[in-house]
């Protein structure tokens, strides 16, 4: 086979991919960008070239603290899901010997995330809700007199949705990256002389922090853009730049939902750069 | 290793022991809730007992809306997914072989498409079908958005396996003169089958229960998760946990199926046939 029908062929391969890409991901991002500057009449957008949607939103006090109210989930679902995460593959890469038995209970906590996210927020109810177990439990152990009403419905049952969900999106790249550790470096560490906490400090956590930063990535960009927990889970006051597009677009207001979407967008795309900034994951891809 | 026998080792276990529990315990109550007699309420106790009243339940219309026709909707579209993903992410895989020109570009579009804020792909995709005029429809738009989420997984995958692959099979078969085509399904394909069904079955419960990059797009009829999630504001009976528990056990068993297929596949390849 030719030289030249070979770089065709692997262009023929790649094709389909690159079209999909372009067709779903690239090409609607680029029209949420173009209709972001749309002017929006009250019932239908109109071409055009207006900067009032980005007014809006800057000046408008709720937009702002719906963002304010994003990051502040942000914030407290990522560190929960790095303790969480962490703990727990570090327990099996590092606490379980038996192959079969690591796999199998790494397999434990994954199934849940290939299962509807919508019904394990659903399961919930029974747990947190006014009459629900939770408060049952320590109405009788006499630990409360009222039954607590922020278990469901309020923040806390927003980020614990968000935790309980996501948290494979932690556990699989930092178990990945604590597994690929070789191990006669922590051996040589213990040798010469270093403590535990030491070996931890000096040699396991940097050498997972590609792991880390690739959790950080995706629980970062769901986040962001999380609409249906805090619709579930939240209360009516529970905001979210997510919930707010979805809002507007349920009010048609397409204009207005792309140009949060863009500032969405830039926010996360810092975010993630940071996180790239302070570690390099290319290693691990 | 002596490390087994310290603190800290029980300590871990004790907290990895919680983690699982709070991983299963909702699930698992509304499994239990399924359970209840005709008078069975949302939440705790238990009233009465009854193995099929509200599994039945599920199956009579008026009780949770259309949910038949959202299953076969949802399973439609996972297997036309699943389908579509093998075939572009394996071909993709394979051009990754070679050096080419874009590859970086590409490599990375694809892990941007996992990684962008859901809703975006949503609200892009409804308003370009909006601005070319077009009906959004589960099977176009929404079909479409869950490519943008299988296909990178099924793609990483993909590259794995072939970063593992062994290449002296495939050398030996040109060498033997056999064309690209008949090297990949004489060859690669079989090899690679055990990991491409796992890679099915996953891509299929990741768009069986995909919802975000749906939710705007799916047109005037909804996939599963969709009617399910419209069910949660008007469904106030044990009916929406038996129809839970269905759908769980569902993906549960496909799971089970992939990991099982997957491992009882590639033991049998590693067996000599001589």
């Amino acid at each position: 086979m030719t030289r030249a029908s070979k770089t065709l062929q692997t262009y023929l391969l790649a094709a389909p991919q690159t079209l999909v890409m372009l067709l779903f991901l690239v090409f609607p991002i680029v029209m949420i960008l173009i209709v972001s500057f749309w002017e929006f009449t009250g019932f239908s957008m109109e071409p055009g070239f207006t900067l009032d949607n980005y007014r809006a939103i800057f000046s408008s006090n709720v937009a702002l603290r719906t963002f304010l109210n994003t990051f502040k989930y942000v914030a407290l679902v990522w560190a929960a899901t790095l303790l969480i995460g962490y703990l727990v593959a570090y327990f099996l890469a590092f606490y379980v010997d038996d192959k079969r038995l690591q796999i199998g209970l790494f397999l434990l906590c994954t199934i849940p995330f290939w299962t509807s996210n919508i019904i394990r927020m659903i399961s919930w109810v029974p747990l947190l809700g006014r009459e629900g177990l939770v408060n049952s439990l320590l109405l009788n152990l006499g630990l409360i007199q009222q039954p607590l009403e922020w278990l469901l419905f309020s923040d806390f049952a927003v980020v614990l949705g968000m935790v309980h969900l996501y948290n494979f999106f932690m556990i699989a790249p930092i178990f990945n990256s604590l597994m690929r550790i070789d191990r006669n470096l922590i051996t040589a560490a213990e040798d010469m002389g270093a403590s535990g906490w030491q070996t931890f400090k000096e040699v396991i956590l940097p050498l997972s922090a590609p792991g880390i930063a690739i959790g950080s990535i995706f629980i970062v960009t769901i986040v962001m853009g999380e609409f249906v927990t805090v619709r579930l889970m939240g209360g009516g006051q529970a905001a979210s730049v997510g919930k707010l597009i979805q809002t507007q677009i349920g009010s048609i207001q397409y204009p207005l939902a792309a140009a949060n979407a863009v500032i969405l967008l830039l926010v996360t795309l810092v975010l993630v750069l940071a996180i790239l900034r302070v570690v390099n994951i290319r290693n691990e891809l | 290793m002596n490390k087994k026998r310290s603190l800290t080792f029980y300590l871990l276990a004790a907290f990895f022991a919680l983690f699982v529990l709070f991983l299963y315990s909702p699930m698992l109550s509304i499994f239990i809730l399924t359970f209840q007699g005709p008078q069975g309420a949302l939440t705790f106790p238990m009233r009465g007992f009854s193995l099929t009243y509200w599994l039945g339940q599920v199956f009579q219309e008026q009780r949770v809306g259309n949910f038949v026709g959202a299953f076969w909707r949802s399973l439609g579209l996972g297997v036309s997914v699943m389908l579509l993903t093998l075939m572009v992410s394996v071909s993709a895989g394979l051009a990754f072989r070679n050096r080419f020109r874009g590859a970086n570009s590409l490599f990375y579009l694809t892990i941007a498409s996992l990684i962008v804020p859901s809703i975006l792909i949503s609200l892009g995709i409804g308003i370009v079908f909006q601005v070319l005029g077009m009906q959004t429809n589960w099977f176009s738009s929404g079909l479409g958005a869950h490519m943008t989420w299988t296909v990178p997984f099924a793609f990483l995958i993909v590259l794995g396996i072939f970063n593992r692959f062994n290449p002296s099979y495939e050398e030996a078969a040109r060498d033997l003169g056999a064309s690209d085509t008949a090297t990949f399904w004489d060859v690669i394909f079989p090899l690679i089958l055990p990991s491409l069904l796992g890679i099915g079955i996953l891509t299929f419960t990741l768009s069986y229960d995909e919802f975000t990059r749906t939710s705007l797009v799916s047109g005037q009829r909804n996939t599963l998760p969709l009617e399910i999630f419209g069910m949660t504001t008007n469904v106030t009976s044990p009916a929406l946990y038996a129809l839970g528990t269905l759908t769980t056990l569902f993906s549960v068993v496909l799971i089970l199926l992939a990991f099982w297929g997957y491992s009882a596949l590639s033991a049998k390849q590693k067996q000599p046939k001589l």
